[in-house]
């Protein structure tokens, strides 16, 4: 990999796929909403690896400019050998069942906008005929549950769309990749009670960076997410309806 | 993990967390950042106050490629350092056994490594550091700017502010393999034989000690950079966890694995062997089993580090003899002289002497018994314990440990507090 675009690069999933391959890299463009916090990223980035890089502040919820921000970016760096989407929040669902506008502005920013820039980014990649898009899913795209199903009918949108999106991108020779992580210590999920089954940010990085080089398709990351999920999904509606989950 | 490295302490704090430099220094009146919390008593511990984890502060921000001068934020990990800088040629200055402490950590400890009696503790190769204080000032410190918070910041405990990054010297090398000798000895005058010696020799020197045996037999091992291998050698070994269950159960250490572990061991390191080995396994050969404090199981363990003069350095053999009687004493205990080359710190626990460390399960009143006598034996020779390990030590201990402890308290920051600070400044 030579080019890298992350765009969502100052969470904590981006800040530790990009302290693994930043080495490997020539240019690095880096994109998020904060220029405070870019800023710092850059630093960190210029002085780990030899690659030139470059922020873009950009709120990545606004749609409309999507087209223009990938452009930007095939100006800076010319092929994207690595589109890694990977931005969000944790939408708080008690909020949604009172506040249907905090419910659909999330759904965007989780979902429709996620849609809308894995296909621009498809687009320029099908172009150039190489790259992998890897786009952060979640393992509450597979259920909706009773805890969180605004976020985690937007990750299932998001997933779906990437199911057809890779299939479609075949003939160009494009990769897609959906990263479904379980629980990751991240300044996202700072408020919660770690348990056995969390992840660092460092472990699901590493388990991205073997899937882009690998060219899989569906990555749960840690692995045993695979397994848990497939049993909550296996659980028939008339059982499931009434847990707790 | 609420816990330091030693799981003694059980603390009510509350708990948030630092992301970016620029993020905003919660208040609270009682608060104490602190980074991967590897002390081993209470120094990172702020019980009924406010712990801030500034680990997410993980970013460098700048080096210097021909003089190998870093700076980076206080949440870097020392080993994070060395991955990035061993493939270009440099080096940590000094290096504590363990490489999960961060740069910050390492500052506020002014920790010392295997290399004391040529390089000096950590605090001697610090350039600069960013202080922020409670107040809203936010100080750039160093020999000549604000040099007497700097002084009370190296070795500071972390009381005089949040260090929010840290620039400090690397060293050149050559090649990224060590160069190991190791030599077995039979008594502690062996041991402090071959340390006079070595030490003129070889720019590491520590040594393993077996706290059962009454004559004072151990390991010393003494290792340089390779002279030949370049730079590309793998620096990671293969890591593995001791699993919760293990933490959550009994303490597999008593006195039966503990004569095992130790027996096997000197029988494995007999006599004098020369090999070449990994910087991790060399400096960190800990690191590779992670989660290693579940071996003391629910209720933990203490350790216990003093130095004392090398005038006095007999009183350790009073030591070996209370902890044989006791019982009491675990694997891996270490004994090192230290050197005279003094840190600019005002609290540095970094003195010319022997220092040794040791670990001990934690049996409640029986251990806290024997570690008192200890701490007794230490003052009486006039010596020092190291805050860094330490839980237990009295405030009387603490004054005569650090001569300029006065000066140091005018630096503390108001609204920062540690359990350990209360314990021993309880005026």
């Amino acid at each position: 990999m030579k080019n890298l675009l992350i765009l969502g690069a100052t969470s904590g999933i981006s800040q530790a796929y990009l302290n693994r391959v930043a080495d490997r890299c020539e240019k690095i463009v880096l994109v998020a909403r904060s220029a405070e916090k870019l800023q710092q990223l850059a630093e960190h980035a210029s002085t780990i690896s030899d690659a030139s890089v470059t922020t873009l502040v950009f709120d990545l919820a606004n749609a409309e400019e999507h087209g223009k921000l990938v452009s930007t970016v095939t100006e800076t760096m010319g092929t994207i050998d690595c589109a890694l989407v990977s931005y969000g929040q944790l939408t708080d669902q008690a909020r949604c069942a009172t506040d249907p506008a905090y419910a659909m502005e999330q759904f965007n920013l989780n979902g429709t906008s996620t849609v809308s820039l894995s296909l621009h980014l498809s687009n320029q990649l099908a172009k150039q005929g190489s790259g992998s898009l890897a786009v952060i899913g979640s393992v509450a795209g597979d259920r909706g549950r009773r805890s969180n199903y605004c976020y985690g009918a937007a990750k299932s949108a998001v997933e779906s769309f990437l199911a057809g999106l890779r299939s479609d991108m075949q003939k160009h020779k494009v990769h897609v990749l959906t990263i479904k992580p379980g629980f990751v210590d991240t300044p996202m999920t700072s408020a919660f009670k770690k348990g056995a089954l969390w992840a660092s940010a460092d472990k699901v990085a590493s388990d991205i960076d073997r899937a882009i080089t690998k060219k899989k398709s569906v990555l749960y990351t840690p692995w045993f997410w695979r397994y848990i999920m497939l049993i909550i999904k296996c659980i028939p509606e008339f059982i499931f309806k009434k847990l707790p989950l | 993990m609420n816990d330091s490295w030693g799981n003694i302490c059980r603390p009510r704090q509350t708990q948030s967390n630092l992301n970016w430099r620029t993020d905003v220094l919660p208040v609270a009146d009682k608060k104490l950042v602190v980074g991967n919390r590897r002390s081993y008593g209470d120094v990172c511990i702020n019980d009924g106050g406010a712990i801030i984890d500034a680990t997410g502060l993980n970013r460098f921000i700048s080096f210097d490629r021909s003089t190998g001068i870093v700076r980076c934020e206080a949440g870097v990990t020392l080993w994070q350092v060395a991955k990035f800088a061993v493939p270009l040629g440099w080096f940590l200055p000094v290096t504590p056994g363990t490489g999960f402490v961060t740069v910050a950590g390492a500052v506020a400890n002014d920790v010392h490594g295997k290399n004391h009696h040529v390089a000096g503790s950590f605090g001697c190769f610090v350039k600069k550091l960013q202080l922020r204080r409670s107040n809203g000032d936010e100080l750039v410190c160093s020999e000549t700017e604000n040099t007497e918070l700097f002084a009370a910041t190296i070795g500071g405990l972390g009381l005089t502010g949040f260090i929010s990054w840290v620039e400090f010297a690397l060293k050149p090398i050559q090649h990224s393999m060590m160069a190991v000798d190791s030599v077995s000895y039979n008594s502690y005058e062996e041991f402090l034989a071959l340390s006079s010696e070595s030490e003129k020799t070889h720019e590491y020197c520590v040594s393993w000690i077996d706290c059962l045996d009454k004559s004072g037999r151990g390991v010393f091992f003494r290792g340089k950079h390779a002279e030949e291998g370049g730079l590309d050698a793998d620096l990671e070994a293969a890591k593995r966890s001791v699993p919760a269950l293990v933490g959550a159960g009994f303490p597999l250490v008593n006195q039966l694995s503990v004569y095992l572990f130790n027996a096997t061991y000197m029988r494995a390191h007999a006599g004098n062997r020369q090999y070449t080995e990994t910087i991790a396994k060399f400096f960190y050969p800990l690191d590779s089993l992670l989660n290693w404090n579940r071996i003391y199981g629910r209720k933990g363990f203490y350790q216990f580090q003093c130095v004392v003069p090398l005038e006095n350095a007999e009183v350790l053999k009073e030591v070996f003899a209370c902890i044989s009687a006791a019982n009491q004493g675990s694997f891996l205990s270490v004994l090192k002289t230290m050197g005279s080359i003094a840190s600019p710190a005002l609290l540095s626990f970094c003195r010319p002497g022997v220092t040794l460390a040791i670990d001990f399960p934690n049996r409640g009143k029986k251990t806290m018994q024997l570690l008192s006598t200890l701490e007794d034996l230490v003052m009486h020779a006039g010596g020092a314990i190291y805050p860094a390990k330490d839980a237990t030590m009295s405030a009387a201990t603490f004054e005569k440990s650090f001569p300029k402890l006065a000066e140091y308290i005018q630096y503390v920051d108001p609204a920062f507090t540690s359990s350990f600070w209360q314990r021993v400044n309880a005026k």
